[in-house]
């Protein structure tokens, strides 16, 4: 390893180096409060290295550097992630604030291992070497189901256990299928599958062959857990409802976002050339977990199971970007799937954040989280519910909200990849899922309130609310600089 | 121009939440309207009916390439003539909405005036953006703004099972435009453009990913749930209904347009040929709907909800007057077309009318059973005298606005679909019997004691009541200020179904 490896790495050290400072300084502080604003201070440090980082990339051939025996990659792309995952972070550290200054041990410890996570995603989409991703995927779960059980009630402690089993399993999957494909090619490096892959292949067979068949299907099992896609979505109402409920919002944008982030580079560069053939199995997960997902979420009376199904749902529209393979563009023309992906995850991030957090400050207030206890919302806290309300209409797809526009870009990926038929299906959800959004808005502005005590919130979750609210208008009605940064970010996968 | 009468009532709604005072607010809504009002009859009187040199007729044009540059996306606004009266229409009506919610009876139960007065100034922000929006992504962004504002004001300030009605309402709308929204994306990735003036020329002879009658229908399904035409229609009854008074006068007045400009502008001025080949079956809805809708109407007792199905059989007209594309032996004669257009503008003005007219005798006798009610004119003169001006011009009465539209989408109509005219013309004996027999019921006959202490008009609601009659007389009166500017924008889609339909 040498000094540039370190420096090419040095946003994910210096992200682990906070997370072993806060952990460390909890034993001495009294005040927990101070942690949080150094954890969230802390984040300029990593952040500084990518901004460098990115500043450096324009000199490089392809904009791109490798270290690490190649194993890790530094370009436009991984720098996407780690700038929202950054940014995600900070926003859940603010959010939680007030949520965990209840709890009586161990503050210091969540906002280490929320930290520790965030590394590993951000090693995630700054890798293109299966092990690396293994490595990475691990370091990403292990302090989430920490996280997932940290409240310690029966319900808390079975999310944890859920998730680590699950987690376990899917990872145990997914090694199966990279063994497989390791076994078929000989090599772990992506774009080196990708070169052997196109000497060996058997053009008429499905995938290639049956082997790279069973490797893919594997592997998509495994990384369907990530992204929470049905069929692989079995753990995510339990674990979402038990969780703390900024672990919940965590788990829902950072660690689906870094999920895609690895999608996109295994299947881009390592099996680009049967890109026809998984393209058709996104196309069908992304129609079976939209309907599931949003279908089951209209049956739902707690607020976070609901959001939940509706994060199945949400996966589903985003692998609509993945169906939307290259091979299906006209000729000369970039496919936009990747890119509309990444700007559908940062439009995601936004919205979803701004509603767990209005939830989380209602939640806390009011102690459940049932859809009934907002009855009246709209009186009792004007401004948390307003922010509900809008970013669940983004969540919905209607303008002018970040959600639309994601989905617009979306759905224009599918429909110049001549996907209309999956497009016709999200909007038939998006209609679907306007039922169960806006139920609740219905709740919050027209029931009658159990109280009329009003409901407020510390002013640092506020501004995380406030930040993430602006965003949901500002992508809704500026998406320019962010299409522009997602597509320079896509344009990787095409090199 | 076009921004300032788009954006007025939306930072009007702004300013709303900074006000206190019930009576401040409402009288700063006033006055946004009728700025947007003398905004809108400004840009009426400037606007030029006799240059043909600007793309696609279009005045008052504003333009921002690159306001989405990775998606294509356009600022663009514009009106020609087809969309201007609109525009007036909907500023008109805007107004008489304010006026309509002034006493607030509706507030009585439920108060929140700050919120309501917010989402009627959005609400028409929304329906002015879709008129004068000239690309499709802007115009279907305004097309879905329009959503929240209505179901708030349904399912918050209206009565009955409104909440029933206004979730019905928007899962109606959001399916329609779910579907057009698969056609907009299916029409700008055939031919690159999201451009409303363009996409004719554009589409002509090109490559379609799906078929032209896909997207056709794609897009026509959405305008027609709006319009709405049978059988998608079922939304309609119920959200009038329970709708407060000023929503009903801008859900009749306004909102319907949309899907009748939507088909005009949109479904056939982008694809003449394919509305040509399909004529006959818009036609036979068209009639089902006038016919069903005028039948369905006598049976009615709510008078709000026989009003809100007498719309069902006017918008009929409109779509009848559409079915007239097809023209005879390849020439298509503007008349059908003019008289769909000028059907909007004037069932607009007659219809809110009526709603409007409706809400104040709710107001005052507390009922709108039919039956219960009976020689209200001897208490509310001014009232009757309205109710009936409104009822004639909407059987059709000539002299008033309603005959000159019926007439133009007849004599349109008529050379094409000879025999589907014919029947369509029989609703109008249904409508004038509807019409007179519930006047006669309500108005006319003995007085009942318990309405003996009800009054009649007061200043405040007599100000939009003269709006709308002085509008339906001028147009009755005069057709061609409005005959002729629709004309105008008509003239580009009249030349391309010619050019299509010749063989």
């Amino acid at each position: 390893m040498t000094l540039h490896d370190v420096y090419l790495l040095s946003p994910e050290l210096s992200l682990a180096g906070v997370g072993l400072v806060i952990i460390l300084l909890d034993l001495v502080i009294e005040r927990k409060g101070v942690l949080a604003a150094l954890a969230v201070a802390g984040l300029a440090v990593p952040l500084a290295f990518s901004i460098a980082l990115f500043g450096d990339l324009s000199a490089e051939p392809n904009e791109q550097m490798t270290g690490i025996f190649g194993t890790l990659v530094v370009d436009k792309f991984a720098l996407f992630f780690k700038f929202l995952v950054l940014g995600v972070l900070a926003l859940v550290i603010m959010s939680s604030v007030d949520y965990v200054s209840k709890m009586r041990h161990f503050q210091g410890e969540y906002y280490g291992l929320m930290v520790f996570s965030a590394g590993g995603m951000m090693l995630l989409a700054a890798t293109t070497e299966l092990i690396s991703i293994y490595i990475a995927l691990e370091l990403t779960a292990l302090p989430l189901a920490a996280l997932a059980a940290f409240l310690r009630d029966s319900r808390s402690s079975e999310a944890g256990v859920k998730f680590l089993l699950l987690s376990a399993m899917s990872s145990a999957v997914l090694l199966y299928g990279m063994v497989l494909v390791f076994g078929f090619t000989g090599t772990t490096h992506l774009p080196e599958i990708f070169e052997r892959l196109g000497d060996s292949m058997d053009p008429s067979a499905s995938f290639g062959s049956p082997a790279l068949f069973l490797g893919v299907i594997l592997i998509v099992a495994g990384f369907g857990f990530k992204i929470s896609s049905v069929p692989f979505q079995m753990w995510v109402p339990d674990v979402y409802e038990g969780s703390p409920t900024p672990i919940t919002a965590y788990l829902s944008v950072a660690s689906k976002a870094a999920g895609f982030a690895v999608i996109l580079r295994v299947f881009y560069l390592a099996f680009g050339e049967i890109s026809v053939d998984w393209g058709v199995l996104f196309a069908a997960l992304s129609a079976l977990s939209m309907t599931v997902g949003n279908m089951v979420a209209i049956a739902q009376s707690n607020i976070k199971r609901m959001l939940a199904y509706s994060t199945i749902a949400q996966a589903g529209y985003l692998m609509v970007g993945l169906a939307a393979i290259a091979a299906r563009v006209p000729e000369g023309e970039t496919p936009i799937g990747p890119s509309s992906i990444l700007f559908y995850l940062g439009a995601y991030a936004v919205t979803n954040l701004a509603a767990f957090f209005a939830i989380i400050a209602i939640t806390t207030r009011t102690g459940s989280d049932l859809i009934s206890s907002f009855a009246g919302m709209g009186r009792r806290a004007p401004i948390l519910a307003l922010i509900l309300a809008f970013s669940l209409i983004s969540l919905t797809g209607i303008p002018p909200t970040a959600g639309f526009m994601g989905k617009l870009y979306l759905f224009s990926a599918a429909v110049k990849s001549d996907l209309v038929w999956l497009v016709v299906v999200g909007v038939v959800n998006s209609v679907l899922s306007a039922y169960y959004y806006v139920k609740v808005i219905r709740i919050m502005y027209m029931e009658r309130p159990e109280s009329e005590e009003r409901v407020t919130t510390a002013y640092v979750p506020q501004l995380a609310l406030y930040v993430s609210a602006i965003g949901i208008l500002a992508l809704g009605i500026f998406p320019g600089p962010l299409i522009d940064f997602a597509e320079t970010a896509a344009a990787v996968l095409f090199l | 121009m076009l921004s300032l009468i788009v954006f007025i009532p939306l930072a009007g709604a702004l300013v709303v939440l900074l006000l206190r005072q019930d009576s401040h607010i409402r009288a700063w809504a006033a006055l946004v309207t009728i700025a947007d009002l003398a905004l809108a009859i400004v840009a009426f009187v400037m606007f030029n009916t006799g240059d043909y040199s600007k793309e696609g007729n279009m005045e008052f044009v504003e333009r921002y390439a690159d306001w989405i540059p990775a998606l294509d996306i356009q600022f663009h606004f514009g009106v020609d003539g087809l969309s201007m009266p609109l525009v007036l229409l909907t500023a008109l009506l805007g107004m008489c909405a304010v006026f309509a919610s002034w006493k607030g009876a509706i507030f009585q139960e439920v108060g929140r005036v700050k919120e309501y007065f917010m989402w009627l100034l959005l609400l028409q922000t929304a329906v002015m953006g879709v008129f004068v929006s000239l690309d499709l992504i802007l115009f279907f962004i305004f097309w879905e703004l329009e959503l929240l504002p209505m179901y708030f004001l349904i399912s918050i300030w209206g009565s009955g099972r409104k909440q029933y009605s206004a979730m019905k309402f928007l899962v109606f709308t959001f399916l329609g435009s779910a579907f057009m929204f698969v056609g907009i994306l299916a029409l700008y990735f055939s031919v690159g453009t999201f451009s409303i003036v363009e996409l004719p020329a554009a589409v002509e002879g090109a490559k379609l990913l799906i078929p032209a009658v896909s997207i056709f229908s794609l897009l026509f399904i959405a305008f027609a749930v709006k319009l709405p035409v049978w059988p998608v229609h079922t939304w309609l009854p119920d959200a009038h209904t329970d709708a407060p008074t000023a929503v009903s006068v801008m859900l009749a007045g306004v909102l319907l347009k949309m899907g009748g400009y939507g088909m005009i502008r949109i479904a056939v001025g982008i694809f003449p040929g394919t509305a040509q080949e399909y004529a006959w079956l818009l036609a036979t809805i068209a009639v089902i709907s006038i016919l069903y809708g005028a039948v369905v109407t006598i049976r009615q007792t709510d008078l709000k909800r026989l009003i809100a199905f007498s719309s069902i059989s006017h918008m009929g007209y409109v779509l009848l007057g559409i079915s007239s594309v097809v023209g005879v032996s390849g020439a298509v004669s503007p008349v059908g077309l003019t008289g769909a257009a000028m059907q909007m503008f004037t069932h607009g003005t007659i219809t809110g009318l009526l709603f409007l007219l409706v809400g104040m005798v709710y107001d005052k006798a507390h009922t709108r059973h039919i039956p219960d009610m009976s020689g209200l004119a001897n208490r509310m003169p001014l009232t009757a005298l309205v109710f009936v001006i409104a009822g004639l011009a909407s059987l059709g009465l000539p002299g008033t606005s309603g005959f000159v539209s019926e007439l133009l989408v007849f004599l349109g109509t008529f050379q094409v679909w000879a025999w589907m005219t014919a029947l369509a013309v029989l609703a109008i004996v249904v409508t004038a019997g509807y019409i007179l027999w519930t006047l006669q019921r309500v108005f006319f006959g003995p007085q009942v004691q318990r309405f003996a202490d009800i009054k009649d008009a007061s200043f405040v609601e007599v100000v939009p009541m003269a709006a709308l009659v002085i509008a339906i007389m001028v147009v009755g009166i005069y057709p061609a200020i409005f005959t002729d500017v629709f004309q105008l924008g008509l003239e580009p889609i009249i030349e391309s179904l010619q050019l299509s339909g010749a063989p």
